[in-house]
């Protein structure tokens, strides 16, 4: 299911070190949101306070409210496990567990949840997921072997299985292209665009192209200088921010004339 | 390799007059404490059995727990609790064997004697804890207690470092997942240190092997192959203790006889340290060649591996060499 996300004034800090100040943003349900910026803004540490991954980090901490359906991941009694079964990450270099076969790779975060799966479930379990990543065709005679002998693209890709199988509200994908070819990329767009119908999509990229052509509404962050916090400039409908945008540093950035 | 051929010569040239020798017949071979045996092989068999069986003990007692402090180190306890107990770790590996052997008198002996009552009562059925229980305590189950504790560090540094090698991409993953941290334990860091663990676990039964000061000090031993744990005058003798307790009695074909025990003791735990040694390349080519994209850090630190090899080497040899310096 998929599920609205509102941030209210987060601050994001590395021990004392403010590294994303003030940020205030409401995600929809159903849209591909793109967060755009250069390097060192702080989009990936802004993404991972969405499902609290940035707290693996040690001395990582936030100051605000990340509200996911009417509930603060950062209330009280709040287990960041359960916020990351419900808010899956895709991150930018593929990561499946090299030495565990495609099929228990696509399961292991299921496993993980809950109970035993039935031999025929488990089995649906994972042609669901592959499919719903694109893959399933490409690796459908070979699921006993290891994951680590895909494709730096297939790799990517059984990422993606592998966290929607656990039914996500939101998914979350930092520059989940950077590392691959152009195929494999346009794969992966393709990807993204199906998988806003179910889930509610962020995904951080360096590339303008790509931001234009998957995410509904893009967000613009920039920093002052090394050493300042990063700051969300502009959000808005992807094609504002592309044609017509407000703040002259997201016009420089998107038409290219950025440091 | 020079010196480890040295040694391996000398332990041959020394050890076979006696391997070859008449048992049966030869008078020195027939007074003392190899009157018992008819050949160099009904001697040194027991020997080999009791060094492998207290060995085996003490791993099945230590490596879970050496393994188990490492992980603790690497993946569970603050920054500074993990250096400090790292710390203490290693120096267990500085202090000497004798002394492990006195703590095992004093503390170990007395402190499992309530234990070995228990086992041998209640669970006396199995037969490893049959037989007449101890009343002093010099059993094998203290010396391998004793053991244990001297191979935590081996295993223990080797695995924390392994563990702390864990790729973060994987950890992530996990915990991305919704991985506690057990789970994300036992998702990436375990199939990424398995052969690091095997290795680490076999480093650490090779040291146990050549250990002699624990278990010359604490048992009661004999020349004979038993199981019992619990009993003291049927606790199975290691090669390197009998060597020790021995080489200041034994006559000239006696000690060729000793020497020769040196030196299966030298190639068995030669053979353990190369199959680790081997198990953590071929672990490194293998995760190497998979994932290639990535920078591979390689599985065991190499210098930790060989100083540790060498450590044993030069224990094998102390061993052989050693109680010479035990009968001056
Ligand atoms: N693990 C970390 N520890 C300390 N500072 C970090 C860490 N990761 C990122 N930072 C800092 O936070 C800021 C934002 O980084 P990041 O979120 O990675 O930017 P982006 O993803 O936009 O390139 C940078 O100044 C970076 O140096
Ligand atoms: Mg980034």
């Amino acid at each position: 299911m998929s599920k609205r996300i509102e941030v209210k004034d987060l601050n994001v800090y590395y021990s004392d070190f403010l590294a994303v100040e003030g940020v205030s943003i409401t995600i929809e349900p159903r849209t591909v949101t793109a967060f755009i910026g250069p390097s060192g803004c702080g989009k990936s540490t802004f993404l991972r306070t969405l499902n609290r991954m940035h707290e693996v980090i040690p001395g990582a901490h936030v100051k605000g409210e990340v509200i996911i359906d009417g509930n603060d991941l950062y209330a009280p009694g709040v287990d960041p496990v359960m916020v990351r079964r419900q808010v899956g990450m895709v991150f930018q270099r593929a990561n499946p567990f090299p030495t565990m076969s495609i099929r228990d790779n696509v399961l292991a975060g299921l496993k993980l949840n809950n109970k035993r799966l039935s031999k025929s479930e488990g089995d649906d379990m994972v042609e669901k997921g592959l499919r719903g990543a694109n893959l399933w065709n490409e690796v459908k005679d070979r699921l006993n072997l290891p994951g680590g002998g895909l494709s730096g693209g297939q790799q990517q890709r059984l990422c993606i299985a592998r966290a929607i199988t656990v039914s996500p509200d939101v998914l979350l994908m930092d520059e989940p292209c950077s590392a691959l070819d152009p195929i494999s990329t346009l794969a992966i767009e393709d990807l993204i665009k199906e998988l806003k119908e179910e889930y509610t999509v962020v995904i951080v990229t360096h590339n303008m192209q790509q931001a234009s052509r998957v995410s509904d509404r893009t967000a613009f962050f920039n920093i002052a200088g090394t050493g300042k916090p990063g700051k969300l400039i502009e959000y808005d409908d992807t094609t504002t921010i592309f044609s017509n945008p407000t703040v002259k540093d997201t016009e420089d950035y998107v038409s290219g004339r950025f440091g | 390799m020079v010196i480890l051929a040295g040694v391996a010569l000398f332990l041959i040239v020394q050890g076979m007059p006696a391997i070859v020798a008449n048992w049966q017949s030869n008078p020195e071979l027939n007074d003392g404490f190899t009157s018992a045996f008819d050949s160099f092989w009904a001697y040194v068999g027991p020997l080999l059995f009791g060094t492998l069986w207290s060995a085996a003990i003490a791993l099945v007692l230590g490596a879970p727990i050496g393994i188990g402090i490492a992980l603790f180190i690497s993946h569970y306890a603050p920054r500074r609790l993990a250096g400090l107990l790292g710390y203490v770790v290693d120096l267990l590996a500085a202090v000497p064997s004798v002394v492990f052997g006195l703590w095992g008198i004093i503390v170990i002996r007395p402190f499992l004697l309530p234990l070995s009552d228990w086992l041998n009562t209640y669970l006396g059925w199995i037969p490893i804890f049959g037989g007449q229980v101890t009343t002093t305590g010099s059993t094998i189950l203290a010396g391998a207690v004793v053991l244990a504790v001297m191979i935590l560090p081996i295993i223990t540094s080797i695995s924390r470092e392994i563990f702390l090698q864990t790729p973060r991409l994987h950890e992530e993953a996990a915990l991305a997942l919704g991985a506690t941290r057990w789970e994300m334990v036992r998702l990436a860091v375990f199939p990424y240190a398995k052969s690091g663990i095997v290795s680490a676990t076999l480093l650490g039964l090779g040291r146990a092997l050549g250990e002699t000061m624990a278990i010359a000090m604490i048992i009661s031993p004999a020349v004979i192959v038993s199981f019992l744990v619990v009993t003291e005058g049927q606790n199975s003798q290691t090669i390197a203790a009998n060597i020790a307790l021995n080489f200041p009695i034994a006559s000239t074909l006696q000690r060729q006889a000793l020497i020769g025990t040196g030196l299966l003791l030298f190639v068995v735990s030669l053979a353990v340290n190369m199959i680790a040694r081997y198990i953590v390349t071929r672990g490194s080519s293998k995760t190497g060649s998979k994932k290639k994209r990535r920078p591979r850090p390689l599985v065991v630190p190499t210098g930790d591996a060989t100083s540790t090899l060498t450590r044993d080497l030069v224990a094998d040899k102390n061993t052989a060499a050693g109680p010479e310096g035990a009968s001056a």
